[in-house]
């Protein structure tokens, strides 16, 4: 299989002696528009990578501030193709870009007519929070066909047999949540992170980047020192709902991606 | 009315003559045919793994069935009674209708056979809390009944309209002890409920259980609350051989997530000329946003970790639900159910809030038992179902709940 973008921009990283930052934002929110706005502004500050978020009713493993910017998103009418538009304009700007979604959505819309949109949209694969590899089936065949990034997630509690299965079906690179819970900044970062990151490297040999919890230039820095990449969801998100003015916005989620882009490139 | 056999000796003497399912379902993964699984937030499989491992080896361990049979005797009151009632029977196409008495459990529901299960499961982990999602506040008094017999800490989860239409329930658990939080997000009942219990028990996974209270969720949960609540119609089966001399035409339960439903449907899913009719919430109409009827008018989806039959728009958002019944007001159900559904082993009827409140009445002024609302759509079933097979009829229809708590809904329903 090819090196997908989201492949070359850690390798990038790697081969900048940093960590890549990868940044999220849920489509529709504060707008369709603004999202796109939001991710570019992350790209600028120095964002390698982007998590488009597709939001959904019951977004289980998200705290108060993803629930609330998903809340507005569908409130404001968001679709599965404003999803795919938002991918598309974010792409062709030339940032590598997933879709971060749980799993009913995709397959709803079919799993391998979704595999296609996305891919025909520029999109660089799928990070799937509540899909396990023993039900994947169905997207592992229409990610191949398709050339697309499959990130599962790997939490504190998996057990080696599972870090390997899972490592086994990932490409992309390997999301590491770094602590047992949900989304959302916290005080410092997990003292679970870094046994994770070490224990996962045993089984692959993808980048492998830490996400829950991160939230500042220091914590990503911090992070940095241990794994490939570091990913900033709620931090973002709450400079957009807390902004008093869509520009306020903006330039909040450009500064903190500069925060986070230096945190990335401070610990090496 | 039929005085039940002793439920030691009777659980003796089924196990000997007590017919084996169609099928071995669920398979080891937990899918029962192409629904079920388990599709859950990997930082919860070791649990589910545990789970599913400590159960098995529970199941088999004749100490934690005794205890558990004990607590069901001594306890919670069972075997419950059968109870014949002729008077709303003469509604119903006049054949015989019977109820299994799930309202005579202590808490008032059969939630307690459940929570009583996994309550000494949680002992058996090694855990020192244990949470639970509620609707209609029942699965909550019983978690936290529980927690008080066995000292377990205790947090319920319940939707801010819940709170509101149920607040006895909400006083009760806090007399029991229990932490009951309201949640405020979403459509603020049972469905958001249980996303909080979940995201709750992702951070506390290492001393916490999370108890489940219906035949959802990811694997094992289906399997085992199913197997907690199969005391139902274990003991109604031969109840109703005793008191009928034959089997029932049908059997009814409301559903919801349909935990009462697969209870006292199980041990009859063998006697194929049984029927099995399941009675879900049909609101105030089939326009989407105004029921709960899943199987009815759903198609299938994930949700809660597991595959089954959802009510959903056509990008897989879960759809606003509506019933009278907090109980029922859920957009999934138990993937056993969905798989009943496709095998056609089990058929699944719309009971409006309208038909629901009048078999509710009707149950009150015949008989003299107040059901809860959620029950009252297997009543309101059972009045069809009755006149569609006429007057040489049995039914069994479950009465899973009594409606102590629901008498200030009932109270401004018929301006009484």
């Amino acid at each position: 299989m090819s090196s997908s973008q989201v492949s070359t921009a850690f390798e990038r990283a790697a081969a900048q002696d940093r960590a890549a930052l990868v940044g999220y934002v849920p489509a529709g929110f504060p707008s369709v528009a603004g999202s796109i706005e939001a991710a570019l502004a992350m790209a600028e500050g120095g964002a390698d990578v982007i998590e488009i978020g597709l939001p959904y009713s019951d977004p289980l493993i998200d705290g108060p501030v993803i629930q609330e910017a998903v809340r507005r998103a569908l409130v404001g009418g968001t679709r599965v193709a404003d999803v795919l538009h938002t991918v598309a304009a974010v792409a062709a700007a030339g940032v590598p870009t997933l879709i971060m979604t749980y799993w009913n959505p995709v397959d709803q819309h079919g799993v391998a007519r979704f595999a296609a949109d996305l891919a025909r949209a520029g999109g660089s694969g799928l990070i799937t929070p509540d899909l396990t590899p023993e039900e994947a089936g169905p997207w592992l065949t229409a990610a191949a066909e398709h050339r697309l990034d499959r990130v599962f997630l790997v939490a504190p509690s998996s057990s080696d047999e599972r870090i390997e299965l899972i490592t086994s079906v990932c490409g992309g690179f390997v999301y590491a949540a770094s602590l047992m819970g949900i989304t959302g900044a916290r005080e410092s970062v997990s003292s679970q992170a870094g046994a994770l990151v070490s224990r996962v490297k045993e089984h692959t040999k993808l980048p492998v980047a830490v996400g829950l919890g991160v939230s500042t230039g220091a914590q990503a820095a911090q992070v940095a020192g241990f794994a490939d990449g570091v990913i900033v969801g709620s931090a973002f998100v709450q400079r957009l709902l807390s902004a008093d003015s869509p520009r306020a916005g903006l330039a909040a989620v450009r500064e903190l991606a500069a925060e986070l882009a230096d945190g990335v490139r401070a610990s090496r | 009315m039929t005085v039940p056999p002793d439920y030691g000796q009777a659980d003796q003497a089924q196990a000997a003559a007590e017919p084996r399912p169609d099928s071995p379902v669920p398979d080891a993964s937990g899918h029962f045919g192409r629904f079920g699984g388990r599709l859950s937030p990997e930082a919860l499989m070791s649990a589910l793994d545990e789970l599913t491992a400590e159960y098995a080896a529970a199941k088999a361990d004749p100490a934690f069935q005794a205890e558990l049979t004990a607590l069901l005797r001594g306890y919670a009151g069972r075997p419950t009674l059968l109870t014949e009632v002729p008077r709303f029977a003469a509604h119903a196409g006049g054949g015989r209708v019977f109820l299994k008495r799930e309202d005579l459990c202590h808490t008032g529901s059969h939630k307690i056979n459940n929570v009583l299960g996994q309550a000494l499961l949680t002992k058996r982990l090694g855990k020192r809390r244990i949470i639970a999602e509620t609707g209609a506040g029942q699965h909550g008094v019983a978690t936290a009944t529980a927690a008080a017999l066995l000292g377990l800490d205790c947090t319920v989860y319940m939707g801010e309209e819940d709170t509101a239409r149920q607040a006895l329930n909400v006083a009760r658990m806090r007399m029991l002890g229990a932490e009951v939080v309201p949640v405020t997000i979403g459509s603020r009942t049972l469905k958001d409920a249980m996303n909080e219990a979940f995201r709750n028990w992702v951070s506390t996974v290492d001393y916490t259980h999370y108890c489940i209270g219906s035949v959802g969720g990811p694997h094992p949960f289906p399997l085992l609350v199913r197997d907690f609540q199969r005391v139902i119609g274990i003991e109604a089966r031969e109840q109703i051989m005793q008191a009928a001399g034959r089997l029932p035409d049908a059997v009814l339960a409301c559903v919801g997530g349909g935990s009462n439903a697969i209870g006292v449907f199980h041990a009859f899913i063998p006697d194929t000329r049984v029927a099995l009719i399941g009675c879900e919430a049909g609101g105030d109409g089939h326009q989407a946003g105004r029921n709960a009827a899943t199987l009815t008018f759903g198609s299938t989806g994930v949700l809660h970790g597991m595959r089954t039959y959802l009510l959903q728009d056509a990008d897989g958002q879960t759809l606003q639900t509506h019933s009278i019944s907090a109980g029922l007001d859920y957009p999934g159900v138990g993937p056993e159910h969905a798989w009943l559904k496709d095998t056609g082993r089990a058929s699944y009827r719309a009971i409006t809030d309208a038909q629901a409140m009048d078999a509710f009445l009707l149950l009150c002024r015949t008989e003299g038992i107040i059901p809860a609302i959620e029950s009252a759509h297997a009543l309101a079933g059972a009045l069809q179902v009755g006149s569609e097979l006429g007057p040489d009829s049995v039914l069994l229809v479950n009465l899973s709940g009594r409606g102590d708590k629901d008498v200030d809904i009932a109270a401004k329903w018929f301006g009484l």
